[in-house]
């Protein structure tokens, strides 16, 4: 069981911790100011990386050796100079720039491959370090890929990378959630790439386009460590789930009070249980009749539970992002974090929930550590 | 030499100490800093080398137009000021 968590803001990082009686509380704070788009643990060695995104310096990438208790900036995703006359538009015709816009997703290397990281960024480039994040290169392979062109923007002005699923089982199959461009995955660690978004639907698209798997906006996809081709993913217009490895996506359409959110966190042991924070659909993003619940399955997606036991049940707006719910690594903790500043811990799958605080700064990311 | 001096808003994430550096436009100076403290480059300029978004330079009271290629001439005798754009924050 985690006894630690870490929380990622619009203006710092926060750790809160288990305390006697159950109570969690905020224990230490790092960066007070300074907007965070993301925070992540290696499971391999326990560091903790932390991306900033700096309103006028930029996107920067942090890295603790020590939990947390001190950082030290390390190397930043940076995009090659951009070729000459070079024209690369997206699927809208926006310029993209060739420029580290935010870092918006990271994934731990195989245990096989010690120091190799991953790092998914807007407007769309993938990047991967061999040394622990002091140095990154552009996975040119997907940069290059012509179908990179057909992306576009799905909330941000450019594409991104923000979920990168490493198969614990084989370090060079990576699958990964970008929005707008589907899933895409790879099997030799980054030298070819093909799109698996297929049974996706698209209800933004004109219906002949609906299926088509480069334009589908998974908001959030996670994959079951110990059943790997269990993928679920929490998409713009519904929930989907593949069971044999992203080759053919389901549409679960079960789910009340509503199908659409941001994040989703599935069970490290068992790939028929998954979690999801809903809110009423794109247009309107809060929880349906101002109450905030969190659904569960335990069955695949066949029936969802609505869990709302010390949530907030009356006039609450709480969202919460994509990367802001997760579960510890025996399954057991939840924790999820909003936009309001308020993070809730559940001890026992999401039956109950405690309060750790209502007056956080918007919150992004959240990871038990 | 050209005297820059860096926003004290800086100082939050990275040591910024005033430099005296030669150089002849805004790329050149820079330049040089970045030479003697490379992580500042960063901070400063975007991945393809231009001025950040909110980030502004001004040589001798002017702010500099050029914030792609730096081309703005600098006197040798001038001031240079990076600061942090009301924009942005």
């Amino acid at each position: 069981m985690s006894d630690r968590i870490f929380a990622a803001t619009r203006k710092g990082l926060f750790t809160i911790e288990r305390r006697g009686g159950g109570r969690w509380e905020v224990s230490a704070t790092e960066f007070l100011g300074d907007n965070l788009s993301l925070i992540s643990v290696d499971p391999r060695d326990g560091t903790l990386y932390a991306a900033q995104d700096l309103g006028h310096y930029g996107t920067k990438f942090q890295r603790s050796d020590d939990g947390g208790g001190s950082f030290t900036e390390v190397g930043k995703p940076t995009y090659p100079e951009k070729p000459e006359g070079l024209e690369d538009r997206d699927a809208a015709g926006k310029e993209v720039p060739w420029n580290c816009e935010k870092i918006w997703a990271f994934a731990a290397g195989g245990d096989d491959e010690p120091g190799a990281l991953w790092c998914g960024t807007i407007p769309g480039g993938l990047f991967r370090s061999n040394d622990r994040g002091d140095n990154w290169t552009l996975v040119e392979s997907l940069w290059n890929e012509p179908r990179r062109k057909q992306w576009f923007g799905g909330g941000a002005d450019m594409p991104g990378i923000h979920s990168i699923c490493v198969d614990p089982r084989d370090s060079k199959h990576v699958a990964l959630g970008i929005s707008c461009g589907g899933v895409w995955v790879t099997r030799d660690r980054g030298e070819t790439w093909d799109c698996r978004a297929d049974g996706m639907r698209a209800a933004y698209m004109p219906p002949e386009q609906a299926f088509d798997p480069v334009i589908q906006d998974p908001h959030c996809v996670v994959q079951c460590r110990s059943a790997p081709d269990v993928l679920w993913a929490q998409h713009h217009n519904g929930i989907f789930r593949t069971t044999n490895g992203c080759e053919q996506w389901t549409e679960i359409e079960s789910a009340q009070p509503s199908s659409f959110g941001f994040a989703v966190a599935v069970h490290p042991n068992d790939p028929d249980t998954a979690w999801f924070v809903p809110a009423i659909k794109d247009e309107a993003r809060y929880p349906v009749d101002g109450q905030v619940v969190v659904t569960r399955t335990r069955d695949g997606g066949k029936s969802f539970e609505v869990l709302r036991e010390g949530l907030p049940q009356q006039h609450a707006y709480d969202l919460t992002f994509r990367h802001a719910l997760d579960v510890d690594g025996d399954g057991e903790r939840l924790v999820f974090g909003t936009t309001t500043g308020s993070l809730w811990v559940s001890e026992d799958q999401g039956d109950q929930w405690h309060p750790v605080s209502h007056h956080l700064p918007p919150i992004h990311s959240v990871t038990f550590a | 030499m050209v005297r820059v001096t860096f926003t004290a808003n800086l100082e939050r994430h990275l040591s910024v100490p005033a430099a005296d550096v030669e150089g002849a436009t805004v790329r050149e100076v820079l330049d040089a800093v970045f030479a003697i403290n490379e992580p500042l480059r960063s901070y400063v300029l975007d991945d393809q080398g231009a001025l950040r978004k909110h980030v502004n330079v001004f040589v001798s009271g002017t702010q500099v137009r050029d914030r792609g290629d730096l081309s703005d001439a600098v006197r040798g005798d001038a001031d240079v000021y990076v600061m942090q754009a009301l924009s942005g924050g």
